[in-house]
Order: structure tokens, then C-alpha cells, then sequence
């Protein structure tokens, strides 16, 4: 039992890491504003693995294991990486061209009763949509979507197209695979998550070393040492959550999975939510202009967290687990 | 990334369970809370037993008597042991979790000698003698004080919150012997024998009617220089190994424990009624009960990330301790809240009435009050967090 990185899991980590800060700093968030995807930063994800990280060897991938896909998704939150890239991740080895991130696949999240409205992020970039709900996994061209662009979306690195009347699609997974799919995306949804808790927790102690205020480091002030403290526990009780869900996806005997899962996914979201909104206050009438960052990754994190489940719906199936 | 315990883990893991299966049945009940009397004869007639099976201080290096367990099987044990239903540490915890491990760390080969075996063998309870009237959580301004007259320190002041010092024997104690120094090094750990003439030991009611603590007080209480555990003066670094003990592998039981509560309180929620059926049909406060559930998931997986963080270090566990005890004893009393959410009216009898467990239940709703005070209020561990985590100015 050993709940921490391996060393070849923390050099993974670490080669994602020097990525996302070369090819996803800040100043690249904002030129991506609006369209959230680059051809160029795609391709090098795609060069690092990402898409091809969990596929078997014997179909090109990396043969990596949930533990391992957990800490790369962390680390592409922690850089708030914009774009299709856990539905492409997921696609891998089913919608061909994923795993190589030759073709961009999005995604609609089905579960839950695939209660609308439909929203697909990112649509003009796909080539291919899939979709997932808990007996079945769907694929459509992204043409075939007949899906129209809004004007506006809530995260200005996640625009959206509103899909009115759901075509067909192409079944190409039955309940097995996409049992399977929804707790990966589930698990890495979650795994963003904690990366990105954590990087608005560093970057609200950076500013609270950094801004002075009555003569000395607003960190110097205890009500400013709490939030960043709290910030600390949730995005530490989440990745512990998240790390244990991995290892649990890769080893299910090993612990229970759902109960890892919803764990996992309440804890991250309240992390995610919780910590951005944290972010915003430590900086201040800063932390309420478009030009600080913080506003982003509080956007991102209300569109992922009813991705896969909320709050709401995870805890409910806890509940419902409890009673014999 | 790996839950996978070894085989040999799950060999330790078989042989307790094994032990604990043909033990357990035979120990009895627990006796009243506040019969101190008879919860120390309970408590260290376990603690014999844990002694002569060979589980006495489980992660205590092998020439110290204990068991040399690594972290992983400590884990397993107190998980085990609380799963099994066993006797907790109890009015044992200072002497095993604490006070022992100091002196391993920093008493004199004759220290050692003299109280770690009487320690596992459940023969001498030990209590904590830090917090003072004028002295909680900025610990350091103590001001109880010890003159040297030749070989011995004399004592003078009074300790308060002293957890079991009506029937512990002897007491880790925290003592000024300089005045005149900065407040951090002014300060020495004795061991005093709590029967030394001088000292009064008078017990306090607590919120849930215990008399679990004390204020103790010394009057030219005589302590031998012998009993000196680390420099003269040199206390405060010793009263912060205690403090990474104490803060250390101690909520993995309780854990357990509060994971039972969580799923009975989820059935008497179907029990207890309400005006429009039962308590369980309260969709918000289901959702909150689920939502505690699955937030101790993943406390416990911390709890396995700081064991596997000890296994790779060999140290006691550092701020790491700070974050699970914020977000545990938070949790715990959460707990206490939704309990009396689910209880309703009910709630207001603390007697056993229709079925409910209302003495029980009340009273740990009130108990779990503690949590975040004892052992370093919450204000204090976020402060830590904040300070040694994130380096934040002290201020
Ligand atoms: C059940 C129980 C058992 C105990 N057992 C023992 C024992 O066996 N031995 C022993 O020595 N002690 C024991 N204690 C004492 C315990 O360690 C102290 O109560 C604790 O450290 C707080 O000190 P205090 O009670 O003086 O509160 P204070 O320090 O007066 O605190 C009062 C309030 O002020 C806040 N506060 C204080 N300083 C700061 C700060 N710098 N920043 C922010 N907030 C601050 C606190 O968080 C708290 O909310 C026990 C306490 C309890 C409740």
C-alpha cells in the first residue's frame, strides 16, 4: 500500500508540468479567449501522450493505468489546459485518430437521464463527437451535430454550441464500456479539478506574500492565513480522494469503487468551487478583473462540476449506498 | 499508486484478526464513562492483553518492548482493532502515543528503563500536564515554575484540562525554569510521579456532564533533576516531538468509528418520524448525511497518503497531522450537527426512549465539541497550515 507517486509517476508528472508551463501559461489563456483550442498546443499534447496515455500497447497507446492518467490530468488543471481533452482521451482506441489526436473528438455527458440542454464545448475544433450515458456510448460526426453556436459561454475558454434535437448516433459501446468510460471521466474530471484547486491556491498565497497592505504581507493577516489554510485542506483531502480512485480504477478489488468514485468527485468539486471563489477574494478588487486569471478558473470549474454528477447527485448515491 | 497490501501486511493483518476474533467477545462491555475507576481498569487490563499477545506499542522500536511495526501495519492494527469492535487506547493514550514515544525519542537509557515497559504493560497511566489557566494555545507563555534546590526542581503553579489526572500515575510536565529567558526557552519536561506530596488533583465537569479533566495544582511539589526528560530549558523542543506524536497516527480508530455512526445514523433516520414520514425522507439532510460519508472516503485515503508518506520517510507525521486533524474533528462534529438534525424533538431527551440511543447520541453530539479545541484549536492547526505549508509571515 503506497498512496503516493511512484518515481516514474512523479517524472510523468513532472514532463507534463514543464508542458503545460511552456505551452499553456497565462499570457496563452488569453490569447486562446473565445476559442479555448490551438492546433499547435493540441499537437503537442499529442506528442506527450496524453490522448494515447491509457490505450494499450498492443493499439499504440502507453499501456498507463488510471493512477498514472489521475496525476497527468492533474497537472492539465493545474495549467486550466483548455479544449477536448479528456473526450478525446476517453475516445481513445474506439473513434479512431484519438489516441494520435489526429482527430479531435468532443463530447456530451448523457448521465444522469441526458437531461438537456445538450451544450457540446468546443464544437467548431471536433471532428467527432461521442457521448456516454450509463448503458451506452454514442459517436457522430461533429457535422452531424446540427448544433448551433451561442454566442456567449460562461468560461471564455470553453465556448459552447447548443445541440437542439439530438441525431441518432452510432452506438459503439454497450453498458460494459461505458460503465467503464463514466468512472474514467468521472475520476479525471475530478483529477482536473484538484490540479486546478491547487493552482489557485498557490496563486492566492503568492499574491498574499506578495500584496501589503497596514504596513506589512496581506498573508500576515489571520483571516487571510484561514482561507488560504482551508484552501490547503480541500485541495489535500480532494487529491487524496482522487489519487485513491485511481488506484482504485486500476485495481478494483483493492477498495470500493463506486463509494472511491463519488468520493472523489464531491471532494473535488467543493475543492474546485470552494478555492477559485477563495482565489477571487484574497485578491481583492484584482481578483474581480477580467485581467487576474482567478475568474477563469472559477468559470471552469461551475461548468465541470455537474459534469459526470455534482455535488448533489454523488452524494445522493452515497446515501442511497448507507441504507441496507 | 497502489492499495495493494503486501503479503506479508496481510499476514499481520490475518494473525490479528485471528487474535482479536478469540479475544474481543471475552473483554466486555466498556463501564460507565464516568466511573474513572473502573474505565482504568478496563482500559489497561486491554492493554495487558495487547502486551502479552505482543501488540503493545505497535510502532515502538523492538528494544523499547514494542512491536517495531511499520507504518502501513500500524495502520492495519488500528484499523483492525476498531473493526473488531476492541477496547480503544482509551485512559492509555498519553502514555502510548505520546509520552512513550518522547521518551524513546528523548529520554536517558535509565528513563527508558524505568517507565516505558511499565507503560505497555497497562501498569502506569500517564497523563499531559501542558495547558494552564493563562496558558492554552499560545502553550509557550506557561508560567507554572520549578527552582532547582540541589537535586531536585520544586514545583509551583497549576496545570488545567489534565485529561485523566485523577487516576493517571505520572504526568508529562511542562515547567518555567527560567523567567528570564524568551518564553520558548525557559521551559523544561518533567516526569512527575502524581502522587509526590504537594499536588491536588480536582476534577471539572465538562459539556456532556464527564469529569474526564482536571485542574491540577502543586504546592512545593518535589521532583527529582533525574525525572528531566531533555536539557534544562531545552523543554519546548521536547513539548514539540510530543506534539508530532500526539497529532500523529491517533484518528485512524476513531475513523472507523465515526464510519459506523455514519451509516447508523442513516438508519435511524428511517426510523425516527417525522410529520410527513421519516427523517430519511428529508432529501437535504439524506444528501448531507451522504455527502459526510463520502468526505470521510477520502479522509480516509489521506490517512493512507500520510502512512505512506511515514513508510517512505520514517518520521512522524508533520503538518500533514495539522490537515487531517482540521478536516477530521470538522467532519466529527459535523456529525454531531446532522445527529441532532435526524433526532428532531427527540432529541431533547437524553434518555433512551422509543428504541433511539438518545444517551448515547446526545452525548456524543456534545462530546465531539472537544475535538476542535483539545490538542491545538483549529484557529491554532490553520494557522500551522498556513504558516508551514504555504510560509505565510507568523504573526
Ligand atoms: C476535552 C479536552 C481535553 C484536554 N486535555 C488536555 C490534557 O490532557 N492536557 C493538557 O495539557 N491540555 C488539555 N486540553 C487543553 C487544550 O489543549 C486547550 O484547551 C487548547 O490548547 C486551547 O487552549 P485554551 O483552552 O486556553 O483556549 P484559548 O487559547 O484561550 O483559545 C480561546 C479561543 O481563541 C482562539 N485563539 C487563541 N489563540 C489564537 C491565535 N493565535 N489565533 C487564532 N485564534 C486563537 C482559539 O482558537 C479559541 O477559539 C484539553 C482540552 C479539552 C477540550
Amino acid at each position: 500500500m503506497d498512496l503516493l507517486p511512484t518515481d516514474d509517476q512523479s517524472e510523468l508528472a513532472a514532463a507534463v508540468r514543464a508542458l503545460c508551463e511552456a505551452r499553456f501559461d497565462v499570457d496563452s489563456l488569453r490569447e486562446l479567449e473565445g476559442s479555448g483550442f490551438d492546433a499547435g498546443r493540441w499537437g503537442d499534447l499529442a506528442g506527450m501522450g496524453v490522448f494515447a496515455a491509457t490505450l494499450e500497447e498492443s493499439a499504440g497507446g502507453a499501456g498507463l493505468g488510471a493512477a498514472e492518467a489521475v496525476l497527468v490530468f492533474e497537472e492539465l488543471g493545474r495549467a486550466l489546459v483548455p479544449g477536448p481533452v479528456l473526450w478525446t482521451q476517453l475516445a481513445a482506441g474506439i473513434v479512431d485518430g484519438a489516441a494520435a489526436g489526429e482527430t479531435v473528438v468532443g463530447g456530451l455527458d448523457l448521465t444522469g437521464g441526458a437531461a438537456g440542454p445538450h451544450l457540446v464545448a468546443h464544437l467548431d475544433a471536433c471532428d467527432a463527437v461521442i457521448g456516454v450515458a450509463e448503458d451506452r456510448v454514442l459517436r457522430w460526426d461533429a457535422d452531424a451535430m446540427r448544433a448551433v453556436p451561442l454566442a456567449d459561454s460562461l468560461d471564455p475558454l470553453t465556448p459552447v454550441h447548443h445541440v437542439e434535437e439530438l441525431p441518432p448516433g452510432d452506438e459503439i459501446g454497450g453498458a460494459e464500456a461505458a460503465g467503464r468510460m463514466v468512472a474514467d471521466a468521472t475520476v479525471l474530471t475530478a483529477a482536473f479539478e484538484v490540479g486546478l484547486a491547487t493552482a489557485v491556491t498557490d496563486m492566492a498565497s503568492t499574491y498574499a506574500l506578495d500584496r501589503e497592505q497596514f504596513g506589512k504581507p496581506i498573508g500576515a493577516f489571520q483571516a487571510v492565513k484561514h482561507i488560504l489554510a482551508d484552501m490547503v485542506v480541500r485541495a489535500e483531502v480532494a487529491r487524496s480522494a482522487v489519487y485513491a480512485a485511481g488506484a482504485t480504477l486500476d485495481d478494483p478489488e483493492a477498495g470500493d469503487l463506486d463509494r472511491i468514485v463519488h468520493a472523489a468527485k464531491i471532494c473535488a468539486d467543493l475543492a474546485a468551487d470552494k478555492n477559485a471563489r477563495a482565489c477571487i477574494q484574497v485578491h481583492g478588487g484584482m481578483g474581480y478583473t477580467w485581467e487576474v486569471p482567478a475568474h477563469y478558473f472559477l468559470k471552469r470549474a461551475w461548468v465541470l462540476e455537474p459534469l459526470f454528477g455534482g455535488i448533489a447527485e454523488h452524494a445522493d448515491a452515497v446515501a442511497a449506498s448507507l441504507v441496507s | 499508486m497502489d492499495l495493494r497490501y503486501s503479503a506479508a501486511e496481510e499476514a499481520f493483518r490475518a494473525d490479528l484478526r485471528t487474535w482479536l476474533a478469540a479475544t474481543v467477545p471475552d473483554v466486555g462491555p466498556p463501564p460507565p464513562s464516568n466511573d474513572l475507576v473502573a474505565r482504568r481498569a478496563y482500559d489497561t487490563a486491554w492493554q495487558a492483553m495487547l502486551f502479552d499477545a505482543g501488540y503493545a506499542g505497535i510502532d515502538w522500536p523492538r528494544e523499547y518492548g514494542g512491536r517495531g511495526a511499520s507504518p502501513v501495519e500500524t495502520l492495519i492494527f488500528h484499523e483492525e482493532c476498531a473493526r473488531a469492535g476492541a477496547p480503544y487506547v482509551g485512559v492509555n493514550f498519553v502514555g502510548c502515543l505520546h509520552a512513550g514515544p518522547t521518551l524513546i525519542a528523548e529520554g536517558t537509557e535509565a528513563q527508558q528503563a524505568r517507565y516505558l515497559p511499565r507503560i505497555l504493560r497497562g501498569e502506569e497511566l500517564w497523563c499531559q500536564g501542558f495547558s494552564e489557566p493563562q496558558a492554552g494555545s499560545d502553550l509557550a507563555s506557561l508560567r507554572t515554575r520549578a527552582e532547582r534546590d540541589g537535586d531536585t526542581y520544586v514545583v509551583n503553579g497549576s496545570k488545567i484540562w489534565t485529561s485523566f489526572g485523577e487516576i493517571s500515575d505520572q504526568m508529562e510536565l511542562l515547567v518555567r525554569t527560567d523567567a528570564d529567558a524568551p518564553k520558548h526557552k525557559g521551559i523544561t519536561w518533567l516526569v512527575c510521579t502524581m502522587d509526590t506530596p504537594g499536588i491536588e488533583v480536582r476534577p471539572l465537569v465538562a459539556a456532556n456532564g464527564s469529569v474526564e479533566f482536571d485542574e491540577v495544582f502543586f504546592d512545593d511539589v518535589r521532583v527529582p533533576v533525574e525525572n528531566r526528560v531533555g536539557a534544562e530549558n531545552g523543554g519546548w523542543r521536547v513539548a514539540m516531538v510530543t506534539f508530532s506524536f500526539e497529532r500523529g497516527s491517533a484518528f485512524v480508530s476513531e475513523m472507523i468509528e465515526v464510519a459506523r455512526e455514519t451509516a447508523a445514523l442513516a438508519e435511524l433516520a428511517r426510523k425516527v418520524t417525522r410529520r410527513s414520514g421519516t427523517a430519511w425522507d428529508d432529501a437535504a439532510l439524506r444528501r448531507d448525511i451522504g455527502r459526510l460519508a463520502a468526505e470521510l472516503d477520502a479522509l480516509w485515503a489521506l490517512v493512507k497518503r500520510n502512512v505512506s508518506e511515514a513508510a517512505r520517510t520514517n518520521e512522524p507525521p508533520g503538518v500533514g497531522g495539522s490537515v487531517l486533524k482540521l478536516a477530521f474533528t470538522e467532519l466529527n462534529q459535523r456529525l454531531g450537527e446532522l445527529t441532532m438534525s435526524v433526532l428532531g424533538r427527540a432529541g431533547a431527551a437524553a434518555t433512551d426512549l422509543d428504541g433511539l440511543p438518545l444517551a448515547e447520541l446526545t452525548e456524543r453530539s456534545v462530546r465531539s465539541l472537544a475535538l476542535t479545541i483539545a490538542a491545538g484549536t483549529s484557529q491554532i492547526q490553520r494557522n500551522i497550515v498556513a504558516e508551514r505549508i504555504l510560509g505565510m509571515p507568523r504573526g
